[in-house]
C-alpha cells in the first residue's frame, strides 16, 4: 500500500478511453462499477458530442455470479444503437482482478456484432494512463494491419510525394489540438503531404493506408513510440521521434527529415526555410538576442512535467534564454533513462519521482525564480510564492485554451518565449513590490464607510461575523446593523443576523 | 408544451432501467465530509482509478492540503503477497504523525469488497493498537451511487454515538427541554444547521444534536427512545442503522428543501413532539413572495432529471410547487419507505397543481432517456457532466445536478439558492438570445 494525496498520470483504462475515443466510430465499453466512468472528455475539451464510452457496470450481482452475458450484450445493444467500427472492451482496476474471461466475451460478441471488437491489453497495476494509451494504439494498429495481411488486401505503394504520418494525436492531450495545427503548417511548408493523423478523428478502416506514408513522425514520447517500432518491424517505415519543441529541436527535427528524404532519393535542402523561419517567423531567436532576455541570464528555474516537455523545456531554458535549470525531472518513471540523456547537459540535478511531496519539498529548497512543470507545481509556487508556467499534462480546464496556443513548432516558440518571459516578469514585479513597500493602494479601495448606528453584538453572533470572509465583513456588518436599525432590534443575536441576511439577499 | 390535464394521474409510477447511467462513485462523500468534519482524516482504501476521479471531481479543493489520502492498493496487496493489517497499520500510524486527527475514517471501496479485505476485523483491533478511533465505511460503486456513501458513513458514525448514563433532557445550557431529545441526521454546511436549528427553536423545539458534528469528538448522545428526523433523502441506511441498532424513533417527514418542504418537515416534527407551530403558513408565504421573480421565470416550463443524486424527488416537489412541469423523474435508488412522507407530498404537490405525477425512474438508463429527451424537448434537462456540453449543443438547456449537491439548498433561507441554480441557464440564453449563431 502507498499512500497517496495525488497522482501525476492517470489509471490505465483513462489512456485506452483516451485512444478510443479519439478514432472516429469507435466506442469503448468499460468493465467497471459505477462511477468508474468518470471521464473527462466533454468537460475538458468541452466536447460537443457524447463521449463514445459505455460502462457495463459490475454490481453485486456480477460479483456473485460472474458478467456472463452482460458485456455481450451490452456490446451487442450498442452495436445496434450507435453502428461503431470497433469496440475496444477495457476493463478497470477493480474488474480486472475478477479475472472474468474478457477475451473469451470480446471473441463471442465478436460473433454477432458488425463492428470489430478488441480487448484493451494493459495490466492495471503495472502500466499507467500514458503507458496503456500506447499499447492500446499500437493493439489497434497491428489488429488491422494483421486482418489487411491476411486478407492480402494491401496497397503498400508509396505515395507519389513526400508523405508523412503523424502518430500520437489523442483527446485530452496538452495543447494537442494547438501543435496539430502547427505540424501541419511545417509539414505544407516542407512540401511533404500527410498522409494520416494518428489516431484523432481516423476511421479505423483507413488504417490499411498508413504503409503509403514514406515516414512516421511522433511528436510526443508519450503515445505512439510503440506503433512507430511495430511499423518499422513489420513494414520498414523509417520514423522521426525529435519533439519539435524550440528553435535548436525544430531545425534538428527537419534536417533529420531531410537526411531521410535524401535516403529515399530525394533532394531537398531545408537550410534556407530553417534560416527564414529562425528569423522572421519564430521571434523568439531574436528575443534571445534582446535586452530583456539578457536580464534572464542566469536566473534560476526549475522543470518538471511529462518527459516530452519538461526535457524539451529544459533545452529551451538553458540553451536558447541562458537561464540556470537547476533541476529538471518527469514523472514519466518509465522512461527515466531516455529523459536522463536528455538533459544531463543542461540542468544540475536530475529528479525522477512520480511524488508530488517530494518535488514541493524540492521546490522549497532550491527557491527556483520560477517553476515551469505542471497544475500541480503552479499550485505549489502559489503556496511558496513563486511563479509558475505551466507546461505539461495534467491539465486543468485552462489548459484548453480557446485561442491558439501551440507549444510544438515555430508559434510554439514564440508562445513559449511569452510564457517564460511573462511568469519572470511577474516574479520580478511582485520582487520589487516588496522592496519597496508593497502597493499603496490597498488603504484607497478598502473604504469603510462608517456609520451611525451603535449595537452591541451577541458573543455567538459576533463570533459568526469573524468567519466571514474579511473583504466583506464590513459590509456585512453594516448591512446587518442597518436592518437592526430599521426593524427596531436593540442587540443583534444570530437570529437577527441571518434575518438580515435573508432580507437583503 | 403544457402538460397539464383536467384530470390528475392518481397514483405513481415507478419503473426500473437497466441501470446504465452515469454518476459520481459514493468516495466523492469524502470531499464534503471531511471539510464538515473537521478533526478528522478520511482513507480512502483503493486503486488509482479511484484516486483518480477523487482528485479530478475535485478540482482545486485537492491542493489545499485536504485531510484525506489513498491507501492506494498495490499488486502485492491484491495477491496478498502484503499483510493488510500491517500495511494498514503503517499508513495510520504515518497519518497519526503528520496530521494526528481525532479519527481515522477508512473508506472502503470496489477493490476492497472484491478481494474481501476484513476491514472491520481489522479496524477494532488497530484502533486499540494506535488509540485513535477507526470508522468504517464501504462506500463503493458496486452497491452505491454518489450522496449515498455519506450514507454509509453517517450509518457507521451512528454506532458511535456516546449512550449517556443519565437521561439528558436538557439543552446545551443546562435548562430542561419539554420534549423527548431530538436529534438530526445528514452532513449540511454549519451555517445551514445553524439556521435550521434556529428554525425549530421558533417553535419550541430544541435540537440536541446532530449527527454529524462539526468535530467528531462532539458526536451527540443517542438513547433509547430519542427522536430522529433526516434532513437529506438519501440517508435511509443511516435511518434504518438509528432505529434498529439505536432504538431510536425516527419523524417521518419530507425533507426542508425549498420553503414547502421545510414547512410540512417543521410542522412534522412539531406534530410529532405535541407542539403547535405557529407562523409557519406565513413564513411560507412570504418566503414565497421573495422567490416571485425566479417562480415568474419558470412558471409551465418543464424539467427533466435524469438522476444521479437521490435529491430528485425533493427537487422535483419543489419545482411542481413552484409552477414547473416535471417530466421524468430519475434516480438512482429509491427507498420507498424512508422517503414515504416526501412522496406523499409529491403526490399531494402535483394535486394541488393539477398536474400528472411525473413518472419515477429507478435504476435509470441514459440512453433511453437521451431518447425520452429528444422527444419531450424539455425545457431544462438536470444532468451530470457527461451529458451537459453535449445536450447543449443540441439546444437543450441543462443544468448540472452536481451542483445541487454542493451549494446549499436546506430550509427556508436557502430556497433562492435553489432557484438561482435552475433558472441560470434560462437567464443566461435570455440574454444570449439575440446573437443568432446560439
Amino acid at each position: 500500500m502507498k499512500l497517496a494525496y495525488w497522482m501525476y498520470a492517470g489509471p490505465a483504462h483513462i489512456g485506452t478511453l483516451r485512444v478510443a475515443s479519439s478514432f472516429k466510430n469507435v466506442h469503448a465499453i468499460m468493465h467497471a462499477p459505477l462511477g468508474d466512468d468518470y471521464f473527462m472528455k466533454s468537460m475538458l475539451e468541452r466536447e460537443r458530442n457524447f463521449t463514445p464510452v459505455t460502462a457495463s457496470v459490475v454490481d453485486r450481482h456480477v460479483l456473485a455470479r460472474g458478467s456472463q452475458q452482460k458485456v455481450i450484450n451490452n456490446i451487442n445493444r450498442k452495436d445496434k444503437e450507435e453502428k461503431p467500427d470497433l469496440f475496444v472492451l477495457t476493463p478497470t482496476c477493480t474488474s480486472s482482478i475478477l479475472q472474468e474471461d474478457l477475451k473469451n466475451f470480446v471473441d463471442r460478441a465478436a460473433l454477432d456484432t458488425s463492428a470489430d471488437v478488441l480487448l484493451a491489453d494493459v495490466n492495471h497495476y503495472r502500466v499507467n494512463e500514458l503507458q496503456a494509451s500506447d499499447r492500446t494504439l499500437m493493439q489497434i494498429i497491428s489488429f488491422y494491419l494483421e486482418k489487411e495481411k491476411k486478407i492480402n488486401n494491401f496497397d503498400l505503394i508509396k505515395t507519389a510525394n513526400p508523405s508523412v504520418n503523424i502518430i500520437g494525436m489523442i483527446s485530452l492531450g496538452f495543447h494537442n489540438y494547438h501543435d496539430l495545427s502547427e505540424l501541419k503548417r511545417l509539414f505544407f511548408d516542407l512540401n511533404i503531404e500527410i498522409n494520416l493523423i494518428i489516431p484523432d478523428s481516423m476511421f479505423v478502416h483507413d488504417i490499411k493506408k498508413i504503409p503509403k506514408a514514406w515516414f512516421n513522425f511522433v511528436p510526443y514520447r508519450e503515445v505512439g513510440l510503440l506503433s512507430a517500432d511495430y511499423l518499422k518491424q513489420k513494414f520498414d517505415m523509417p520514423f522521426i521521434d525529435i519533439i519539435p519543441m524550440g528553435i535548436t529541436q525544430i531545425t534538428k527535427m527537419v534536417e533529420a527529415i531531410q537526411q531521410l528524404l535524401f535516403s529515399c532519393g530525394q533532394e531537398v535542402d531545408y537550410s534556407r526555410y530553417i534560416d527564414r523561419q529562425n528569423r522572421f517567423i519564430s521571434q523568439s531567436a531574436w528575443f534571445s538576442r534582446s535586452i530583456d532576455c539578457q536580464n534572464l541570464t542566469c536566473k534560476k528555474a526549475v522543470v518538471f512535467g511529462d518527459a516530452t516537455h519538461s526535457s524539451a523545456m529544459t533545452r529551451v531554458l538553458s540553451k536558447e534564454m541562458g537561464i540556470k535549470v537547476i533541476w529538471a525531472g518527469t514523472y514519466c518513471l518509465n522512461d527515466a533513462e531516455w529523459f536522463q540523456q536528455e538533459v544531463a547537459y543542461y540542468c544540475d540535478q536530475i529528479v525522477i519521482s512520480d511524488d508530488y511531496t517530494l518535488i514541493a519539498d524540492l521546490i522549497a529548497k532550491v527557491e527556483p525564480d520560477a517553476i515551469f512543470g505542471t497544475q500541480m507545481e503552479r499550485h505549489i509556487g502559489k503556496r511558496l510564492g513563486i511563479p509558475c508556467g505551466v507546461i505539461s499534462s495534467p491539465v486543468h480546464i485552462q489548459n484548453f485554451p480557446l485561442s491558439y496556443k501551440p507549444f510544438l513548432g515555430y508559434e510554439g516558440t514564440n508562445q513559449i518565449a511569452d510564457l517564460v518571459y511573462n511568469s519572470f516578469t511577474l516574479g520580478m514585479e511582485d520582487h520589487l513590490l516588496e522592496v519597496f513597500g508593497g502597493h499603496d493602494t490597498s488603504q484607497v479601495l478598502s473604504t469603510r464607510l462608517s456609520n451611525d448606528y451603535s449595537f452591541s453584538w451577541t458573543d455567538e453572533a459576533q463570533h459568526e461575523l469573524m468567519k466571514i470572509p474579511g473583504f466583506i465583513r464590513s459590509k456585512v456588518k453594516r448591512n446587518t446593523e442597518k436592518f437592526a436599525y430599521d426593524n427596531n432590534y436593540k442587540n443583534i443575536s444570530l437570529q437577527v443576523m441571518y434575518a438580515a441576511k435573508e432580507y437583503i439577499a | 408544451m403544457t402538460f397539464k390535464t383536467s384530470g390528475t394521474r392518481s397514483s405513481m409510477t415507478f419503473e426500473c432501467e437497466t441501470g446504465n447511467y452515469h454518476t459520481f462513485c459514493p468516495i466523492s462523500c469524502v470531499s464534503w465530509l471531511y471539510q464538515k468534519i473537521e478533526d478528522s482524516f478520511f482513507l480512502v482504501i483503493g486503486t488509482k482509478t479511484c484516486g483518480y476521479f477523487l482528485q479530478n471531481a475535485m478540482g482545486v479543493m485537492i491542493f489545499a492540503e485536504p485531510r484525506y489520502a489513498m491507501a492506494e492498493l498495490e499488486e502485492g496487496d491484491i495477491s496478498a503477497q502484503l499483510n493488510d493489517y500491517e500495511e494498514l497499520k503503517r499508513l495510520c500510524i504515518q497519518i497519526k504523525r503528520d496530521r494526528n486527527p481525532s479519527v481515522i475514517f477508512w473508506i472502503g471501496t470496489c477493490t476492497t469488497e472484491i478481494i474481501k479485505m476484513d476491514l472491520e476485523g481489522i479496524a477494532p483491533k488497530l484502533e486499540s493498537e494506535i488509540s485513535v478511533p477507526i470508522v468504517v465505511a464501504r462506500a463503493n460503486g458496486l452497491d452505491y451511487a454518489f450522496t449515498q456513501g455519506e450514507d454509509t458513513v453517517l450509518a457507521a458514525m451512528a454506532q458511535r454515538c456516546p449512550r449517556p448514563n443519565k437521561s439528558f433532557q436538557y439543552d446545551n445550557l443546562g435548562s430542561k427541554i419539554n420534549h423527548e431529545p431530538l436529534i438530526i441526521f445528514g452532513s449540511l454546511p454549519n451555517i445551514v444547521t445553524k439556521q435550521l436549528t434556529l428554525e425549530l427553536e421558533r417553535q419550541g423545539v430544541t435540537v440536541s444534536g446532530w449527527l454529524p458534528s462539526s468535530s467528531y469528538s462532539e458526536l451527540p448522545n443517542l438513547e433509547e427512545g430519542n427522536f430522529v428526523v433526516g434532513v437529506n433523502p438519501f440517508l435511509s441506511r443511516t435511518a434504518t442503522t438509528l432505529m434498529r441498532r439505536r432504538k431510536t424513533k425516527l419523524i417521518s417527514a419530507p425533507f426542508p428543501i425549498g420553503p414547502d418542504g421545510t414547512r410540512v418537515w417543521i410542522e412534522k416534527i412539531c406534530k410529532v413532539l405535541n407542539i403547535m407551530p405557529t407562523g409557519l403558513e406565513k413564513r411560507e408565504v412570504s418566503v414565497w413572495n421573495s422567490l416571485k421573480e425566479y417562480t415568474d421565470l419558470i412558471k409551465g416550463s418543464s424539467v427533466f432529471f435524469m438522476g444521479d443524486n437521490l435529491l430528485e424527488v425533493s427537487l422535483a416537489r419543489f419545482l411542481i410547487r413552484a409552477g414547473m412541469i416535471v417530466y421524468e423523474i430519475g434516480i438512482p435508488y429509491m427507498d420507498k419507505r424512508y422517503q414515504k412522507a416526501e412522496l406523499d407530498l409529491l403526490k399531494k404537490t402535483c394535486y394541488d397543481m393539477n398536474v400528472l405525477i411525473p413518472k419515477i425512474v429507478e435504476k435509470p438508463d441514459n440512453y433511453n432517456q437521451l431518447d425520452r429527451i429528444r422527444d419531450l424537448k424539455p425545457d431544462l434537462v438536470i444532468t451530470g457532466m457527461a451529458h451537459a456540453n453535449p445536450l447543449e449543443a443540441r439546444n437543450i438547456n441543462t443544468k448540472w445536478s452536481v451542483e445541487f449537491t454542493f451549494a446549499s439548498i436546506h430550509g427556508f433561507s436557502n430556497s433562492k439558492d435553489i432557484l438561482e441554480l435552475v433558472t441560470r441557464p434560462l437567464r443566461r440564453n435570455q440574454s444570449l438570445s439575440n446573437l443568432g449563431f446560439i
